[in-house]
């Protein structure tokens, strides 16, 4: 097969120079999702379980351990890496499921600014209790 | 059949053994797949599950929202997160989080090429539906011991 495609080449050479394929793009959205995942593993394990800790604590016990610099921090990453996974695993589900070009783009465009103001939301409320 | 609003179902399109046209389905749909087979149901389940918890990103921010907007706001909270409907959607969230992790660790090590052959993905299939289970038991340990 790699014989094959030195003798046929079907990629011009600019393509084979910066080794992307036609979609330009490469495989940024997929590897990009694996690297969130990884990065959610120990960011999910802990939020789950401080989330589960902090059952039935007071307001102020609670704004207490958001303001923490240690969960601050941690809780904007959390945030901040799950929507940008929400978000790039949704547009997958729509891509798959969706008839039509303005159902697809108008769908992804749509959760993708959703995810945004939603981050910026949970990041803002983070930053004012803890700073 | 209703005319193409997509240049991609052009290869999509198929005939059946009596001529009439039919469109192939595009990516694993529920009527095409046994759900009850090990293989396909923990495919879409780690979909569903990565859907049901974005949206389950929402109980997180009102959780942010309220705690930094003041006690009244987050009383709100309380009284949802602990109330019959509430405990009830945080129960599933709890369980479809950790099985879409368990799943996602599984779908890792295919990247990295352990676990493809058929006997390794059954059994990996069936540690991760127990260990949800354990998982999930954990954390409401957790957060019954919390809540005492």
């Amino acid at each position: 097969m790699s014989d094959n495609s030195i003798k046929f080449p079907m990629r011009t050479p600019l393509g084979r120079v910066r080794n992307l394929g036609s979609a330009k793009g490469g495989t940024h959205h997929w590897w990009m999702q694996r690297v969130t995942s990884i990065a959610l593993l120990p960011l999910t394990l802990w939020f789950v379980f401080s989330a589960a800790s902090l059952a039935g604590h007071s307001f102020e016990a609670t704004q207490a351990w958001i303001a923490r610099p240690f969960n601050a921090v941690l809780l904007l990453a959390t945030i901040g890496l799950s929507f940008y996974h929400a978000a790039i695993g949704v547009q997958v589900v729509i891509e798959d499921y969706t008839r039509g070009e303005l159902a697809r783009q108008g769908g992804i465009l749509a959760v993708k600014a959703l995810c945004w103001i939603l981050a910026l939301m949970a990041g803002l409320a983070v930053l004012r209790i803890a700073v | 059949m209703s005319r193409n609003s997509d240049l991609r179902d052009a290869t999509y399109v198929g005939l059946r053994t009596d001529g009439t046209r039919i469109l192939r389905p595009k990516s694993p749909h529920l009527q095409v797949y046994d759900m009850l087979q090990i293989t396909s149901g923990m495919s879409i389940g780690s979909r569903i599950t990565g859907c049901a918890w974005t949206v389950g990103l929402l109980l997180m921010v009102w959780w942010l929202a309220a705690a930094a907007s003041g006690p009244a706001a987050f009383a709100n909270v309380q009284w949802f997160m602990s109330s019959f409907l509430g405990m009830l959607v945080l129960f599933g969230l709890s369980a479809a989080a950790w099985f879409h992790t368990l799943a996602g660790l599984r779908h890792l090590a295919w990247d990295f090429g352990y676990g493809c052959d058929m006997p390794a993905v059954h059994r990996t299939g069936r540690i991760v539906l127990i260990a949800t289970a354990v998982m999930t038991v954990l954390t409401w340990l957790v957060a019954i011991i919390a809540w005492a």
